[in-house]
């Protein structure tokens, strides 16, 4: 199990290599750049930012320096929130981003799997298409629709918990948008399990459990362990993409997290702060998809890595 | 509908029980988004104009009018050819470390402007000073700039050319000081809250990107007794819909803009709280007059006559733009009322006659050559409507137009680079209240903002005159005429001004709409 881990840390630095140089060249050809304004600037003025930024050196030469000072861990300055650098951006953000995230995530996770499991030992019958009914209704309604609603029902007419903000991170100001941004989540999951788990109750070892007169607690646990296995290797890039942050979220509830800046970068052209949370996002994508191999080598012995 | 006065009950708990917070006045101030920098060199947008002129003072402000006041001068006088201003700085102007504000400061400040080392992308706006534009293309030394201080209290500025609005451009955030001995210090660190010096009435506290930026009353400023706000939070909204749920909640107390399709809720729901008011702002499309047919005045003229702005002001734009027949918004300062288009008192069938006899003699018409066109818009759904309103009513003149949408760096970069397109989008909100801000988009030789390559000599030619020209009056009158000549050659179809959009809630006393949009907290006071 070491010498895989290690083999796949090792395999990580060319991936994320490629990455860096493709992300590096594709956003330069995007066209105009970070000081194209509403209101154009003068060319003299533009030579002068230009000049400050180094975005006058050949682009070879910007993307040579920019490798340089990746490996020393300098993300460089913003190019568009001035007085910060990528890594304080990055650094502040990425705390906030990874608490609502991560609460989603395993908020999801628990009420997902409880009411997957609910659908499956009761299929067909009314808590069934209870629990289908409302998986559907969170996968289809977009997370623009039903962080608004969460607003107004909890914010503005029960007047429970702040519309917005941050806060600092008071426990009111962070329910509504783990709330909205677990709900999707919460619907997949439950989905997954249902059908993933309508399959194990009918697989010959649970008939096996069944026929030697086991309860139903004990062969539930046993096929849960089976039914698990698709939801985890969902649950790799889903986390990776829930930690990193949600533009939506974080724009609708005025939240200080990371989501946004990779949507913004790019619209900004904020060359930096793209790469920045493009090196972010992969380093998040390669983590996961490490931690769901290994998770599968634990839960299904029938996988080995070495 | 709204349970307010629960919710307000609910937050006067939640603030008792912060305690000392409690006996703190607080202003909740929304702003449009994260300021780009709080360097003043380095800004250019209002956002940072509003965070700005609470942290820092000119030699001249904004009262509450936001008409130019003065600030860190308290008097000044011009040599008689107008090229010589000598500002003369109050006593009492502090800086928040008890440090006087002096004449070498804003020497310094002004030079750090222009120094092309520092990289401020709104240097071009105090090209009035004397050699400020070989400074800061590198082709002369910072210390030749037209800024000098006689002693700590006098500063004398020289222009390159007379310009009466040279006063109010220093009211532009471009114009704000900053403080020298911190910035020789700490170099660009000098924006963070434990380097921050403010001689404004606040001071920064702390700032974190996307969450809130919080500004404490500085104790030093000159007019201290009369600021009523302990603290300022301004919090980055740039989700009009959740600003305005915000707004509603009361987490926040002013907003200057609404979401537009949500106005009919707004005009019923918030009454007083929702202010509309004309603001010094243009939204036109320009067209490539290196390009036929737009070469041609009598197609330009055709396609900006029948245009209903009526419609797009009120149907469109849901009343919050008022419909435009000159360039130049109304209300502007040293100018009086604008020239109008000409076509302005025909009725429609008229003008659709007129416009159809001028494409005629052109050569586009039944029978003749087909004209299409391309209309270019940044993505957004106001403008994607407008585009659409505006080929619907170029139809009848048997004009086919394309509608190419791209997102705004790239909209604005092909249009810098003079790229190719037939008519495209364009705005601007004025820096100074001054027609000449508006004017000299047109100008031949402002190869940045004149998008359409207008060239006219006798327009040049008038603008110049007018920047000679020291009688205000006299000067009114030639700007009149360069518009008058603007609207006959329409390289712009002015289509419409800017509305400012203000939700203000009315436990705040003080607000006063304006034409600049510009409100410094300092006049704003908690309702008794």
């Amino acid at each position: 199990m070491i010498g895989f881990v290690g083999r796949r840390l090792l395999a990580a630095v060319p991936t994320l290599f490629v990455i860096v140089t493709l992300a590096f060249f594709l956003i330069r050809l995007a066209p105009g750049g970070p000081f194209d304004l509403e209101r154009p600037l003068d060319p003299a003025v533009m030579d002068n930012l230009r000049k400050v930024y180094g975005l006058d050196l050949p682009l070879w030469q910007q993307y040579w320096a920019y490798l340089g000072s990746l490996l020393r861990g300098d993300l460089g300055p913003s190019f568009v929130i001035k007085d910060f650098s990528v890594r304080e951006i990055l650094g502040r953000g990425l705390p906030v981003s990874m608490l609502i995230g991560g609460l989603a995530l395993a908020l999801a996770t628990l009420i997902g799997v409880a009411l997957g499991s609910i659908a499956a030992l009761n299929q067909r019958r009314p808590a069934d298409v209870a629990v289908i009914g409302i998986a559907t209704l969170g996968i289809t309604v977009p997370t623009f629709v039903v962080a608004p609603l969460l607003q107004i029902v909890f914010g503005l007419w029960l007047a429970w918990l702040p519309v917005g903000g941050w806060n600092d991170g008071a426990v009111r100001s962070i329910v509504l948008p783990v709330m909205a941004l677990a709900l999707p989540q919460t619907a997949i999951i439950a989905r997954m399990i249902r059908a993933a788990l309508i399959e194990t109750l009918a697989s010959n070892p649970v008939r096996t459990m069944r026929a030697q007169g086991l309860g139903r607690g004990v062969i539930l646990i046993h096929a849960l362990r089976g039914a698990l296995l698709p939801v985890v290797s969902y649950l790799g890039p889903a986390a990776a993409q829930l930690l990193t942050g949600s533009l939506v979220i974080e724009q609708i509830f005025g939240l200080p997290g990371v989501g946004r800046y990779f949507v913004e970068g790019a619209l900004n052209r904020d060359y930096t702060l793209v790469m920045g949370t493009v090196v972010l996002i992969a380093v998040f994508v390669l983590a996961f998809n490490l931690l769901v191999d290994i998770l599968y080598a634990i839960i299904d012995p029938r996988v080995r890595h070495d | 509908m709204l349970n307010w006065r629960g919710m307000c009950a609910g937050l006067a708990i939640a603030l008792a029980m912060i305690g000392s917070a409690a006996s703190q006045s607080i202003f909740h101030r929304g702003a449009a988004g994260d300021p780009e920098s709080l360097d003043p060199h380095k800004t250019s947008t209002v956002v940072e104009s509003d965070i700005l002129l609470d942290l820092l003072e000119g030699l001249v402000t904004y009262n509450a009018k936001a008409e130019v006041v003065p600030g860190v001068a308290e008097s000044w006088s011009v040599s008689a050819d107008g090229l010589v201003y000598t500002f003369r700085l109050r006593k009492e102007a502090m800086w928040s470390n008890g440090d006087p504000v002096t004449a070498g400061d804003f020497v310094f400040s002004f030079r750090r402007l222009l120094d092309p080392a520092t990289g401020a992308k709104y240097a071009t706006i105090l090209y009035t000073l004397k050699n400020a534009e070989a400074v800061n293309k590198g082709r002369a030394a910072v210390d030749t700039l037209g800024a000098r201080a006689v002693d700590d209290r006098t500063l004398e500025l020289t222009l390159e050319t007379a310009a009466p609005y040279f006063i109010a451009q220093l009211a532009h955030q471009t114009g704000l000081p900053v403080h020298r001995a911190t910035v020789e210090r700490v170099g660009k660190d000098f924006v963070k809250p434990e380097n921050w010096v403010s001689n404004g009435a606040y001071m920064l506290k702390s700032f974190v990107p996307n969450d809130k930026l919080v500004a404490v009353k500085n104790p030093k400023y000159r007019q201290a007794a009369s600021v009523r706000f302990d603290q300022v939070i301004f919090y980055p909204l740039e989700d009009r819909s959740a600003a305005l749920r915000r707004f509603q909640a009361g987490e926040i107390q002013y907003y200057n803009d609404v979401p537009t399709d949500q106005l009919k809720f707004i005009r019923a729901n918030l009454k007083d709280s929702f202010r509309l008011a004309p603001y010094l702002g243009t939204y036109y499309f320009v067209f490539n007059t290196r390009k036929a047919p737009f070469n041609d005045a009598r197609v330009r003229e055709a396609l900006a006559l029948v245009i209903d702005r009526e419609f797009l002001a009120e149907d469109i734009w849901g009343g919050t733009m008022i419909p435009a027949y000159s360039l130049v918004p109304p209300g502007i300062g040293n100018y009086g009322a604008p020239a109008e288009m000409a076509g302005k008192a025909l009725s429609p069938i008229e003008r659709e006659d007129r416009a159809k006899a001028l494409l005629k003699e052109a050569g586009y018409g039944p029978g003749l050559k087909p004209l299409t066109i391309e209309i270019r818009y940044n993505t957004s759904e106001n403008h994607k409507a407008t585009s659409v309103a505006m080929a619907d009513m170029w139809k009848p003149l048997n004009i086919e137009a394309r509608l190419v949408n791209s997102d705004l760096k790239s909209h604005y970069a092909l249009l810098r680079e003079k790229g190719d397109f037939d008519i495209a989008r364009a705005g601007w909100i004025a820096d100074y209240s001054d027609p000449q801000n508006f004017l000299f988009l047109a100008q031949s030789d402002n190869k940045g903002l004149n998008y359409a390559s207008y060239a006219n000599p006798a327009y040049d030619a008038l603008m110049q005159s007018a920047a000679k020209e020291q009688d205000l009056g006299r000067r009114a009158a030639i700007l009149r005429q360069a518009e008058v000549l603007f609207l006959k050659d329409m390289p712009f179809i002015p289509l419409m001004f800017y509305g400012s959009k203000t939700l203000i809630s009315p436990k705040i006393a003080g607000f006063e709409s304006n034409v600049l949009d510009r409100h410094l907290t300092r006049f704003l006071a908690p309702a008794p």
